[in-house]
């Protein structure tokens, strides 16, 4: 898998590279960027499958990264890699197109995983991110008005998100609730597609932005 | 080793009303009063509108709130954790992250279709349609232009350089928003002027009017602008120079308390692997609550001693002590918080006894704490992988289990289950119901009630933990 990592400190472009280089037939490091406009032009010419993306960047954020390729480089998925835990920022990170958000503590191995997840499309929740996303459905993070419809969590969604919050993996998630991982892989993608467009305003802006309208 | 501190009422935090930039439509202040008074936005904007058809009162109230009210960002970018502030005005993190909310441009309409209407009601109930609309757009024209002077001492916070510049001062960081703004309002307020003037005469007159009061307005320019430009600029650098250098301080204090004492424990327990992981783990932890966390641990060095204020914190700071005192990683996540009250207290207190056990028992290096408040009710839940044990064989001599977890919960009306399997880890749920889903006195310890209580919990566990869900 191709991979551009983006952060403005060397220090850990350098220190992911190499823990990313434990496992050179899973991933390569394609290029560096250290911030929003090399990091824009470094994703459309090498076209990786995974950015690893610093929520805080020079330029406007790793939001403004994602906001810029999305459409250029449809295929692209991004895997959010922050110091930052807060709350505004891992909600306003997957609410801007981000499959998952992981925090820098993040041992080589569970990165390595992480990744190939996010490339295959599934969504990557840690237990804290669970966590906030839960909260931010209940309304006790403000995220934006809420439509009543979109912004629901079904009953089942809600339990799988509790779960992964809990600190279960998905495998066992998929125990606990006898569903199939895949199903509980189905249940993250809408949780995330809820979270990303919470209301038909912006169900609008984002058709009419990937040109759909 | 934890004390878990006496409940302490919060102190009162007095509530001010604020204009609310974020999500005005003018200036704000319909839905800063909105905020602080807890009523419908679009209700209060409609209020003030209908206030202004009786006599005018709603603009004039509006107006006054305007120039009075504070303007809300100030005070939560003051409250914003350092880290995320500091990001924000490096431009790391991109302005306004959350998104516009959906509805504005609705209200706006109402809004602006209301007040058109009231013009022309006004119009057909008076009959004097040019002064009327004279007077609408005089008042439109200053209404734009003092909205961005509003925008443009809100862009100043914002703004990194503390020198202002005259033509910043108008206009901002530019853009065609601010333009339009000014241009309309100007073409409003021309327009209102020329419409005053014709009204005692011709077009002569209306020019007379028109230069008249641009003379007046060109000549006490001349004459105070210097003076207040120069003031303004004075007031704004000092200003800046204050807030800098006691954020320079605050700084500066917080690493030496934490960082720095950390860092000189580390080089001299370099060759104690466990030590330096201990410390470096410990610091993280207070750094990153120090720099990210909106809920703030109290003082610098705060954390243990400290009385918590919710139930979150006190489960936090609870995490925070096993994982000094046992060297594991302890992850709590919280959804929802309760205040800290003598309720919530046993529910703490089991919390810290399951955790304890996690880390001598299970073997393992990771603790998940996962609380969760909802509609009063309270469950934490703390799952290991580690090495679990079959709850029916649990040695009698188990004090931990079921004195300080199972017993201590039924006593104060919750329960705790233990659900675990060797090899499979061990997952502790306690549960504390609200008040009044409760058939007895809630937190009284030693409550003579609930007899044969020891059956339930630790028996019934697998069984039961699996029922739960």
């Amino acid at each position: 898998m191709r991979v551009v990592v983006v952060d403005d400190h060397h220090m850990f472009r350098t220190g992911v590279r190499s823990e990313l280089a434990a496992a050179p037939a899973a991933v390569t490091v394609v290029a560096e960027a250290a911030d929003v406009d090399t990091a824009v032009a470094a994703v459309e010419r090498e076209r990786p499958a995974v950015v690893l993306l610093d929520v805080h960047l020079p330029g406007g954020g790793g939001v403004e990264v994602i906001r810029r390729t999305q459409t250029t480089v449809p295929g692209t998925r991004f895997l959010a890699l922050s110091v930052s835990d807060a709350a505004e920022d891992v909600i306003g990170t997957i609410r801007g197109g981000a499959r998952g958000y992981v925090t820098k503590t993040i041992s080589g191995a569970e990165l390595v995983d992480a990744i190939g997840r996010v490339a295959d499309g599934d969504a990557v929740f840690s237990p804290r991110l669970a966590g906030f996303v839960l909260d931010a459905f209940a309304g006790a993070i403000q995220v934006a008005e809420v439509d009543s419809d979109l912004d629901r969590l079904s009953e089942r969604e809600r339990e799988v998100m509790r779960l992964i919050a809990r600190g279960y993996a998905y495998k066992e998630v998929a125990k606990e609730l006898f569903i199939s991982v895949k199903t509980v892989e189905t249940h993250m993608s809408s949780v995330l597609r809820k979270l990303q467009l919470s209301s038909r305003h912006e169900l609008t802006r984002w058709a009419s932005d990937r040109r759909l309208l | 080793m934890t004390t878990t501190a006496p409940p302490t009422a919060p102190p009162p935090v007095p509530r001010r009303a604020g204009r609310d930039l974020e999500h005005g439509l003018v200036g704000g202040v319909a839905a800063g009063l909105a905020d602080h008074l807890g009523l419908p936005v679009l209700a209060l904007r409609i209020g003030f509108v209908v206030a202004t058809v009786l006599g005018g009162l709603g603009a004039v109230l509006y107006g006054a709130y305007w120039l009075f009210l504070p303007a809300a960002p100030l005070v939560d970018r003051a409250g914003a954790a350092p880290g995320l502030a500091g990001a924000a005005r490096d431009g790391r993190r991109p302005r306004g992250l959350l998104g516009r909310p959906a509805g504005r441009t609705g209200d706006a309409i109402v809004v602006g279709v209301l007040s058109v209407g009231i013009v022309l009601a006004v119009e057909a109930v008076v009959g004097r349609g040019a002064l009327v609309w004279a007077v609408a757009l005089v008042a439109g024209g200053v209404a734009l232009l003092w909205r961005q002077a509003d925008e443009v001492q809100r862009e100043r916070w914002v703004e990194r350089t503390e020198r202002m510049d005259p033509v910043g001062m108008v206009l901002g960081s530019g853009g065609w928003a601010a333009w339009t703004r000014i241009a309309l309002g100007t073409a409003l307020l021309g327009a209102g002027l020329v419409l005053l003037g014709f009204r005692d005469g011709g077009i002569g007159a209306a020019r007379e009017v028109v230069l008249a009061v641009l003379l007046g307005i060109g000549g006490l320019a001349v004459v105070v602008g210097p003076w207040v430009a120069r003031l303004v600029r004075d007031l704004g650098e000092e200003r800046t120079e204050r807030i800098r250098s006691q954020e320079r301080a605050d700084v500066a204090a917080h690493l030496h308390d934490s960082v720095l004492q950390t860092l000189a424990l580390i080089q001299k327990n370099a060759a104690d692997a466990a030590t330096v992981a201990r410390l470096a783990r410990a610091q993280e932890r207070d750094l990153r609550a120090w720099l990210f966390a909106e809920e703030r641990p109290g003082s610098p060095g705060a954390g243990r001693g400290a009385a918590p204020e919710t139930l979150a914190a006190a489960v936090r700071a609870v995490a925070a002590a096993v994982e000094d005192d046992h060297g594991i990683e302890v992850e709590v996540v919280a959804v929802g918080d309760a205040p800290w009250s003598e309720r919530v207290q046993p529910v703490v207190a089991a919390v810290r006894e399951a955790v304890v056990n996690a880390a001598k028992h299970a073997g393992t290096g990771r603790v998940d704490v996962y609380v969760e408040v909802l509609a009063g009710a309270v469950d934490v839940f703390v799952r290991d992988r580690g090495a679990g044990f079959d709850p029916d064989d649990l040695p009698a001599d188990r004090h931990g289990v079921r004195g300080s977890i199972v017993d201590r919960m039924v006593r104060h009306g919750g329960t705790a289950r233990i659900r675990s399997a060797p090899g499979e880890g061990t997952e502790v749920r306690v549960h504390l119901p609200a008040p009044d889903e409760q058939a007895q006195q809630p937190g009284q310890p030693g409550h003579p009630g609930q007899p044969g209580r020891s059956e339930q919990g630790v028996g019934s566990t697998d069984a039961a933990g699996r029922g739960v869900r």
